[in-house]
This record gives structure tokens, C-alpha cells and sequence, in this order.
């Protein structure tokens, strides 16, 4: 989608909390992406590296990605199920389509690491 | 070296804000839909067919998002239904600021039911949160029937699916039973409307499901 807007945003988050905690050098940052939300890890590690490139404090700084799978919990018999790329929401366990998606929207900062 | 935990989202300014529409919207019992599509598949024509078919019944306001223009809210304003329209100047999904600053501007103590239509896109308008009761989703069977399975979350997000230019299907190589299993997989529990907002073919069996919704949420409100 619109990872540049993105990553703008987390690098923002991470310099005004780099300024709080007097850190001047990020050497790596991480995040976590659920695979069922719309930003693509391939874009935003572009993105990154677009936006390090001129910023001093970024310089040399990593981006590390935690992708997720998507995993579902049914709401019949409680057994969870990854889902993959064939996007079928429906149970493992008892073949039921009342299920619930647990894991695999994530799209957030985790940490970061600098001195 | 310090490692400093955030574990903040990055769509969480954009939550924050859904939010507070969503208690904006419940103060006033509006039911709100947030009607979403990629471009052309015909959403303002359904809306134009939805409000002449529901003749007065129900008390409409819209929201238009486009990138440029006027065009829809001019088309929806001589239907006689208050329209506000957003213009996004490049960006691809409506933000619940946006949404939160136009339902201001609309007489909102009149309405029973507010559609936002966002801007035409499958992939963006999916992740944000507009405070909506629930998405809507049109897909047109000129797009081809495997959208759902190239989009999925947004076909997975929709409460209610309509099949727009229905009336075209034997002029295109829509395949309905695969689009009908396709979907099986990933939203099982969405009606889905075949109209033409061309003919007006289906939308009235569209409307009555709109008029169960708001009836829904009207008694839903009474029993609070």
C-alpha cells in the first residue's frame, strides 16, 4: 500500500524516542508484520533504506521484519489453524468456517536498538 | 547498546480517531457503511439506484472520497441526498480524521443511514478503520471472478458483497460458481447481492437487507 508514508511514520516514532532516551546511533530496528496486513516487508525495507540514506542517525541502521502467518481459532471446537496462501478460513480440526482470525494483522513497531 | 521496547502500531493514530467516530455515529444510532470497490466498478451508480429505490424510506447522508473532483458528490446532491466530498489529493484510502472532519459538516441528527464511499481501491481502504459499523464490498463482473482470492482481506473484512453489471455477466468470462466457492473459502457468512445499477436489477432485494440492518441497529440502541 503505501509503505514510504509507512516507514515515515515509524522512522518519526523512533527519532523522537531516540531523542528522549539521548541515543544518537540506531543500529537496528525492528517490526512485525502479520502476513494479512496490506504492507508488503519488501517495500517497507526499501522504504527504510530510502529514508536512512539521509538521516544521520539512521546511517547503517538495519530494518528487521517479523513476518507472521495467519493463524484462525475456531469458534466451534477452539483448535487453531494456520492459514496459507490459499486464503481458506476454515477450521482443521472440524472443518467449521466460524473462525477467528488471532494472528496475521500485525503492523507495529516492536523495538529498537542504538547507544 | 539499549534496546528500547515500543510495541506501538502504526495504524494506531488512525484507530485512536475510528474510534471516536464509532461513539459519534452510536450517540446519533446512525447505522454507517463504509462502501469500498476498485474504481469503476460502479459504486456511486448503486448508491444513485439505492436512493432512488428506497424513495424517502430511510433519511441517507454520504460521504464521497475521491483523489480529485466533485463529480460523485455533485451526481448523489441531485438525488436530493446531503453529500459531503472528500478529496484525498493523492492519497489511496480514507483516514478516519478525514471521515471524522466531514461527518461535522452533515446534519447528522437527520440521518438513519450514512454510506462512506472511499476512494476505488482494493488493497488500502482495507486496513483502515473508519469508525463504520461495517464494509461493504463491490466488485463488477467485468474485474473477473478471481478478485477475492487476489484480495483477500478486503473480501474477508466485507459483512455484504454485491456483484455489480450483473446484466453484462454473459458478455464477460465471469465464473460465477467459482467466484461463489472462492468466496465460500474466505467469507462464508457475507450475503452477496447480484445487481445492476445500470437496470436497477437486484437492488431492491438489496434495500430490504439495508432496511433490516438499520431496523437492526435502531433496536439495538432502544435495548441499551
Amino acid at each position: 500500500m503505501h509503505e514510504l508514508s509507512l516507514m515515515q511514520g515509524v522512522t518519526d516514532i523512533v527519532k523522537e524516542s531516540a531523542e528522549q532516551n539521548n541515543i544518537c546511533k540506531i543500529s537496528k530496528v525492528k517490526l512485525v508484520v502479520g502476513k494479512f496486513s496490506m504492507a508488503l516487508p519488501d517495500s517497507m525495507q526499501f522504504a527504510f533504506e530510502a529514508i536512512a540514506a539521509s538521516e544521520p542517525l539512521l546511517e547503517g541502521a538495519v530494518l528487521e521484519i517479523d513476518t507472521r502467518p495467519i493463524i484462525c481459532q475456531c469458534l466451534e471446537c477452539d483448535s487453531k489453524t494456520e492459514i496459507g496462501d490459499s486464503y481458506h478460513f476454515v477450521c482443521s480440526g472440524c472443518g467449521s468456517a466460524k473462525v477467528e482470525i488471532i494472528q496475521g494483522r500485525e503492523l507495529y513497531l516492536d523495538y529498537y536498538e542504538g547507544e | 547498546m539499549v534496546q528500547v521496547r515500543m510495541e506501538s502500531n502504526l495504524l494506531g493514530a488512525n484507530d485512536l480517531l475510528a474510534r471516536k467516530n464509532r461513539n459519534l455515529f452510536s450517540r446519533q444510532n446512525l447505522l454507517v457503511i463504509n462502501l469500498m470497490s476498485s474504481p469503476g466498478s460502479g459504486k456511486t451508480t448503486i448508491l444513485e439506484k439505492t436512493i432512488e429505490n428506497l424513495d424517502g424510506k430511510l433519511n441517507l447522508g454520504v460521504i464521497e472520497g475521491d483523489l480529485y473532483t466533485d463529480n460523485d458528490a455533485r451526481r448523489i446532491e441531485q438525488k436530493g441526498v446531503k453529500v459531503i466530498q472528500i478529496n484525498t489529493e493523492g492519497a489511496c484510502h480514507l483516514d478516519a480524521g478525514m471521515v471524522g472532519k466531514a461527518y461535522n459538516e452533515l446534519p447528522v441528527d437527520q440521518l438513519d443511514l450514512l454510506f462512506i464511499e472511499n476512494v476505488g481501491n482494493l488493497v488500502c481502504p482495507a486496513e483502515f478503520d473508519l469508525g463504520e459499523d461495517f464494509k461493504a464490498v463491490v466488485l463488477s463482473t467485468t474485474e473477473g471472478n478471481d478478485k477475492p482470492l487476489k484480495y483477500p482481506l478486503i473480501f474477508r473484512e466485507a459483512k455484504v458483497i454485491l456483484l455489480n453489471k450483473i446484466d453484462l455477466l454473459p458478455y464477460t468470462n465471469f465464473n460465477l460458481q467459482q467466484f461463489r466457492e472462492d468466496l465460500a473459502q474466505i467469507n462464508p457468512t457475507a450475503p452477496v447481492f447480484y445487481v445492476s445499477g445500470r437496470t436497477g436489477e437486484g437492488i431492491s432485494d438489496w434495500n430490504d437487507w439495508l432496511l433490516g440492518e438499520v431496523g437492526k441497529k435502531e433496536l439495538n440502541h432502544r435495548e441499551r
